[in-house]
């Protein structure tokens, strides 16, 4: 295995009382750029992204991320090896401000005792004022988060997960249900997080696909149907066939 | 803050100390909290209700853990009279075997050992009673026995993400395992009568008028004391995840943290809060028997924080002290009517005020029952009565959610 890819995804399956939900999988993702994976609706997609983050466990296959295998450990490990991952349904802390949902995400003093002795420096502050931003939310800070509008709900989802650095950012449908000004805006944040880190976006809106990614791949009844730029995906006939005809 | 130059400045820190914002708020109901519980009280009641009045106050001790592990850890445990029980009882186990030194107990067939033993024809001390003769073992008994059944209980439940309605029956189950536990090795634990006739705490009667004023200042110390420790859990970083945790466990866990040991941290703190109570109560009322152990006293327990408030550390200390005298009363004109009271109080507090007392918001409340009056007594349209705006409400108590 070289070390070229960040994620490395190979014969993964998993099957959930004989239906296979994923079945022998094998992809690849780059440590940069913005890799978008689609497909239509049962195709395994979100399991794809259970399966990476430890959510679910495969019945087959392997997850190696940065060389060492994923699998088998538990989620909040997995989070602190530089994985992040964003619902599909906006996931933020109604009941606390901005800045507290930010603050909350910061990757340090995560035991019970360190946040029960945590104290506020200037060095976070400094750090969730950036991140907000970036996610367009810097004058909204010390508001609390169920004021917020559902696009804006995304964001600071996403800034939870920016705060945290991680090398790989896996979203779940990140522009679903926002405006298309909203889109704009999104694409624009993701496309500049991608320099530096992989983003991979599930996502079905293929106009927002199209714009912002580098590599897609598409999946059907968890299998892979066809990878490539953009252009040759919706040219491909299978794909045309998968998503068009039934 | 005030503007006016002419207050003096310490009067104003004073001021903005107490008013102001919710956490000011808060410091002007401990300070109320303590003058209530240390002057009021002591002023004027007679020492026989004083006394009472200190019983009630160890409940309280089980509603300040219930307000960090139900209310904003989302926790709920039926059984936390395991540990006021077993905290209760390794006091009671110490202070029984002061009362049955060799003198006192000569007319029995085997001086030097409890009398509930004697009548049960034990002949020794039974091995786990023996290092009770130590005070010092037995205040970090206290402490450290209920505390290592929660860690054992809290480890096999929340590692394997049990949670919510599944926890709470089985600490029921443990509740109720434990009191027929007690209940049916008489000759070890005293059983259904408890251990009683205790006298001298290291040759301090306990019993007498001035211990039991002393015993109930000790006690409100404590309390006020937890009180404080709370309110900086409650304040840190750590209450906001366990508010994080109640509402969106799986957010949480996405997040990094490691939640199964966060929940386990606060359960165990919860039940060295209910064991300190349960130690104060033997040392208060003289007694501890297998009745505070089980499922009605835990679900008690309970009742009393929700009635009060159970996001509010001191919502649920009032309502815990409420719950009681209601309790006595009922007992005394009405017996038969207590069960059908605490049930129906349980009931309205979820359907109908979920933060408890501490989050009715009087003028709302008004106007939802002037409402209701003017449409002759049919449903409002909206949601529920009374309940704050600015307090997250409490997620309802269907089956597979969690209460």
């Amino acid at each position: 295995m070289n070390n070229e890819y960040l994620l490395q995804i190979e014969d993964l399956s998993v099957s959930f009382d004989g239906f296979k939900a994923v079945d022998d999988l094998t992809l690849y993702f780059a440590k940069e750029g913005v890799h978008a994976v689609i497909g239509p609706n049962g195709a395994g997609k979100t399991t794809l992204l259970d399966l990476i983050t430890g959510r679910t466990r495969p019945t087959k296959g392997h997850v190696r991320f940065k060389g060492a295998e994923l699998t088998g450990l538990r989620e909040y490990q997995i989070v602190r090896r530089g994985v992040g991952r964003k619902f599909q349904t906006p996931s933020v802390y109604e009941s606390l401000t901005v800045f507290e949902n930010l603050e909350m995400a910061f990757p340090d003093k995560r035991s019970w005792f360190s946040a029960w002795r945590f104290r506020r420096t200037p060095q976070i502050v400094e750090r969730v004022e950036q991140v907000a931003e970036l996610i367009y939310l810097k004058d909204r800070l010390h508001e609390r988060a169920e004021l917020l509008s559902h696009g804006q709900k995304q964001w600071l989802e996403i800034g939870a997960l920016l705060i945290q650095d991680p090398e790989l950012l896996l979203l779940d449908e990140p522009v679903a249900g926002m405006s298309v000004a909203d889109r704009e805006k999104t694409a624009e944040l993701l496309s500049g997080l991608a320099k530096g880190r992989a983003v991979v976006v599930v996502e079905h809106d293929m106009d927002f696909v199209k714009k912002i990614s580098n590599h897609v791949t598409v999946l059907h009844q968890g299998r892979l149907l066809a990878e490539g730029k953009m252009d040759a995906i919706q040219k491909n006939p299978k794909v045309v066939e998968v998503y068009l005809g039934h | 803050m005030s503007t006016t130059s002419t207050k003096p400045p310490v009067l104003r820190r004073l001021a903005s100390f107490f008013t102001g914002s919710k956490q000011s708020r808060e410091n002007l109901s401990f300070l109320v909290l303590s003058v209530l519980l240390l002057a009021v009280f002591p002023l004027c009641l007679d020492v026989f209700r004083l006394n009472l009045v200190g019983k009630y106050l160890t409940y309280a001790f089980v509603a300040v853990g219930l307000v960090l592990c139900w209310g904003y850890g989302g926790i709920l445990s039926l059984g936390q009279g395991v540990f006021f029980g077993l905290g209760g009882y390794c006091m009671a186990m110490f202070l029984k075997l002061e009362a049955s030194d060799p003198a006192s107990t000569s007319i029995q067939s085997t001086p030097g050992i409890p009398d509930f033993m004697d009548w049960n024809q034990l002949t020794a001390l039974p091995a786990f009673w023996v290092p009770f003769r130590s005070f010092p073992f037995t205040v970090v008994a206290i402490l450290v026995v209920p505390g290592a059944l929660a860690f054992l209980l809290a480890t096999a439940m929340f590692k394997r993400r049990v949670g919510g309605v599944y926890f709470a029956i089985i600490t029921q189950a443990i509740a109720a395992i434990l009191s027929i536990l007690i209940i049916g090795r008489q000759g070890y634990t005293g059983g259904v009568n408890g251990i009683t006739d205790l006298k001298t705490l290291l040759g301090w009667d306990i019993r007498s008028d001035s211990a039991k004023v002393i015993l109930y200042y000790l006690n409100a110390v404590l309390l006020l004391g937890g009180v404080a420790l709370g309110l900086s859990l409650v304040r840190s970083k750590l209450g906001r995840i366990l508010l994080a945790l109640r509402d969106k466990e799986q957010r949480v866990l996405f997040t990094g943290y490691d939640v199964a040991t966060i929940k386990r941290a606060v359960f165990v703190l919860a039940a060295l809060y209910a064991a300190v109570g349960g130690a104060m109560f033997t040392l208060q009322v003289g007694f501890m028997s297998p009745s505070f152990v089980g499922i009605v006293p835990s679900i008690e327990m309970v009742i009393g924080a929700a009635i009060g408030g159970r996001s509010s550390l001191f919502g649920a200390i009032y309502g815990s002290l409420l719950m009681n005298f209601g309790k006595s009363y009922f007992s005394e004109e009405f017996p038969e009517l207590w069960l059908f009271v605490i049930g129906s109080l349980f009931v309205a507090v979820v359907m109908l005020f979920p933060e408890g007392l501490a989050g009715i918001d009087a003028p709302r409340a008004l106007r939802a029952v002037k409402g209701f009056l003017s449409r002759g007594g049919k449903r409002p349209a909206a949601g529920g009565l009374g309940v704050a705006p600015d307090v997250a409400p409490a997620p309802s108590m269907t089956p597979g959610g969690t209460p």
